[in-house]
């Protein structure tokens, strides 16, 4: 006789407690803490950060230790947490020229005023297994220079100055908010910008790299790429001035695109933006192409049907926890819709076998 | 959880969901654009009925959550779990019990009544999604009442097949302005949507929100020589033996043996308690 599948509750417990025990691994070895986690996985803890749009070292790390790993997951445990905060107010743009730069590097330029600076980047590493590491019990030694002095012009800047350089139209208006508006189109470019700074970066690589093979070709130089800690400030009304509340690290790309004018614009080059928590950098290199590709409208380009062009396809796919949600829940039960469908399936065939005996 | 407000979501957040939910009952059918949040189960699993509840629940409420018509499934379990510790609720399995039933798939067999509120999950709002996958341009076809498209997918579903090929989440018109998805409940369910009790629709992920008043008109797209047909699988329920309700099919052993059981648990259970046996019952006594 047939017993009702029962039990969902005592099921859900006792998944969560061998996932639990999963996650642990094997007990005779130490548990990792957090503060390992933040200190030694810190391009993890920077994307969690980056994509789960909240700035907090800690947190990440915490995330990426209760996921086991999964970035994805770890993302969306920071953008649940983050939507029960309140909101105290808006900080100040920051001011990315001000920046202490740990990395910054001009491509289309040899020398640039404040220097070219490789900081601590994988570029020019081969990329051999590295046996040491997993001996342990190494302390590396970095040499040592005083910090450059004073504020880092941007490279754009002088190419601004010879009106080589599509300008950027300056406003005070609020950015509008994505997480507190839904998203309408068309959106314009701050919008736009923001969704890409939270976008998942695989998809965002996958549809750059799509403009370098031509689909939307777009004649990318990084004309500056800069990683480094900057101020947050906030006006206090009750001050009258604005205070520091904290420090960032953000990595900022600015390319320059070539461009040899439309019916609207004269020949000049013109700019795609990243900007990204942490040290991000193939995140912001990728978002500052697809910003790029996606301006064809106001440039007074063509819409040549490629996928980095589409501001709905790009900004409607490109949130990982919307998509991995969408994705997943397929194995949700579906059994009363399937049952829907098979019944229509039968349906159909009787009259298709139906048919076929008239016919004879 | 202290740590949170009542039905987990902040007041401010609440007010917006209530300002989506009031004008979506103003405009029955129309989807509202909402600031969906993100919420702690993920897109997919319900969050847009989630927020709509969180939104609609006071302390006085009693609800029942639903999934595939059981209360017993895991999503179901999970989402009730959630309200009764976030909200501190009461809840009930009993269709008739519940002011606020929030559902996954199905509409309870139990006619609802006034005063009740039933929430629906909704995976893609858009009724012509998948007929044109623009969100600009279905919105404009929804502002121009343009609806061809829809009525000529229907006409050659029965060109190709002798029937329209649709079998859950069937297109319905509302008052005669609206074509609205209703979710994917099984098109058996659709005549139920002409209900006395309110029916939102939350989806979150596509930060949506629509909704039927009470004794709002709701009428599943037909033509006249191909009328609408609620169909359901040919059997009596082999527990309680009902001929009305919507039936699930399950292989009982490993050579496809297969048994027809209500996919309203709820319903099968007061049927069985009122004395009611189907054929797998009176084998057994």
């Amino acid at each position: 006789m047939y017993v009702a599948v029962k039990g969902g509750a005592r099921a859900i417990a006792n998944a969560h407690a061998w996932l639990a025990e999963e996650r642990r691994g094997d007990p005779t070895l130490p548990d990792l803490t957090v503060a390992q986690v933040r200190e030694q996985m810190a391009l993890a803890v920077n994307r969690v950060m980056a994509e789960g749009s909240l700035y907090d070292p800690d947190l990440a790390a915490l995330a990426i230790k209760q996921a086991r790993g999964d970035l994805i997951e770890a993302i969306f445990l920071i953008r649940a947490y983050r939507t029960t905060l309140p909101r105290f107010g808006a900080s100040r743009p920051i001011d990315t020229a001000a920046m202490a730069c740990d990395r910054r590097i001009s491509a289309t330029f040899k020398d640039v005023p404040g220097g070219q600076v490789l900081g601590p980047t994988f570029d020019y590493t081969h990329r051999l297994l590295d046996f040491a590491l997993a001996a342990e019990g190494i302390t590396p030694d970095a040499p040592r220079a005083p910090a450059p002095a004073g504020p880092v012009p941007h490279v754009t800047g002088f190419l601004n100055r010879e009106g080589l350089i599509q300008p950027e139209p300056e406003t005070d208006a609020t950015p509008p908010d994505l997480t507190r508006e839904p998203l309408e189109l068309p959106a314009d470019r701050a919008l736009r910008l923001q969704a890409l700074a939270r976008a998942d970066e695989g998809f965002l690589l996958g549809l750059a790299y799509s403009t370098q093979r031509g689909y939307a070709r777009n004649h990318a130089f990084v004309g500056e790429l800069r990683i480094g800690a900057v101020a947050v400030e906030m006006d206090i009304p009750e001050l009258g001035f604005a205070i520091e509340i904290g420090e960032i690290t953000v990595t900022e790309c600015e390319t320059v695109n070539q461009f040899t004018g439309s019916k609207t614009e004269p020949a000049q080059f013109t700019r795609g933006y990243g900007l990204v928590f942490g040290q991000t950098e193939r995140k912001s290199i990728a978002m500052a192409l697809v910003d790029r590709a996606l301006r064809w409208q106001e440039l007074g380009e063509d819409f040549v049907g490629a996928p980095a062009q589409d501001a709905e396809f790009v900004l409607y796919h490109a949130d990982n926890i919307q998509a991995t949600g969408f994705l997943e829940h397929i194995k949700l039960p579906h059994y009363v819709d399937f049952q829907s469908e098979l019944e229509l399936i039968r349906k159909l065939r009787r009259g298709v076998e139906a048919g076929a005996e008239g016919t004879e | 959880m202290t740590d949170y407000n009542f039905a987990y979501l902040d007041e401010q957040t609440k007010r917006m969901i209530r300002r989506a939910i009031l004008k979506a009952l103003a405009i029955p059918g129309y989807q509202v654009p909402f600031a969906s949040r993100e919420m702690p189960m993920p897109y997919g699993w319900g969050t847009g009925g989630v927020q709509v509840m969180a939104a609609t629940l006071v302390p006085e409420d009693t609800l029942k959550v639903i999934d595939q018509g059981a209360d017993d499934t895991t999503n179901a379990v999970s989402i009730r779990s959630f309200f009764e510790r976030t909200a501190g609720v009461a809840v009930t399995e009993a269709t008739a019990e519940a002011t606020v039933i929030q559902t996954r798939h199905r509409i309870p067999e139990t006619p609802l009544t006034e005063g009740q509120i039933l929430v629906y999950q909704v995976p893609i709002p858009e009724p012509l999604r998948f007929l044109e996958p623009r969100e600009t341009e279905t919105r404009k076809m929804h502002a121009l009442e343009e609806y061809g498209l829809m009525h000529v997918k229907l006409y050659e579903d029965i060109a190709r097949h002798g029937t329209i090929a649709t079998a859950y989440a069937y297109p319905v018109k509302v008052e005669g302005r609206y074509v609205m998805d209703p979710s994917p409940i099984p098109k058996f369910d659709n005549p139920k949507l002409d209900s006395a009790a309110i029916q939102l629709f939350g989806a979150g992920r596509e930060q949506r929100i629509y909704a039927l008043p009470p004794h709002t008109r709701v009428v599943s797209l037909d033509f006249e020589d191909h009328p609408f047909d609620p169909s359901r699988a040919d059997h009596p329920c082999a527990l309680c033996g009902a001929t009305d309700s919507y039936l699930d099919e399950v292989i009982t052993d490993d050579a496809g043996t297969r048994m027809f059981l209500c996919s309203d648990t709820d319903y099968c259970a007061g049927r069985q308690a009122a004395g009611h046996m189907g054929a797998a019952q009176a084998g057994a006594a």
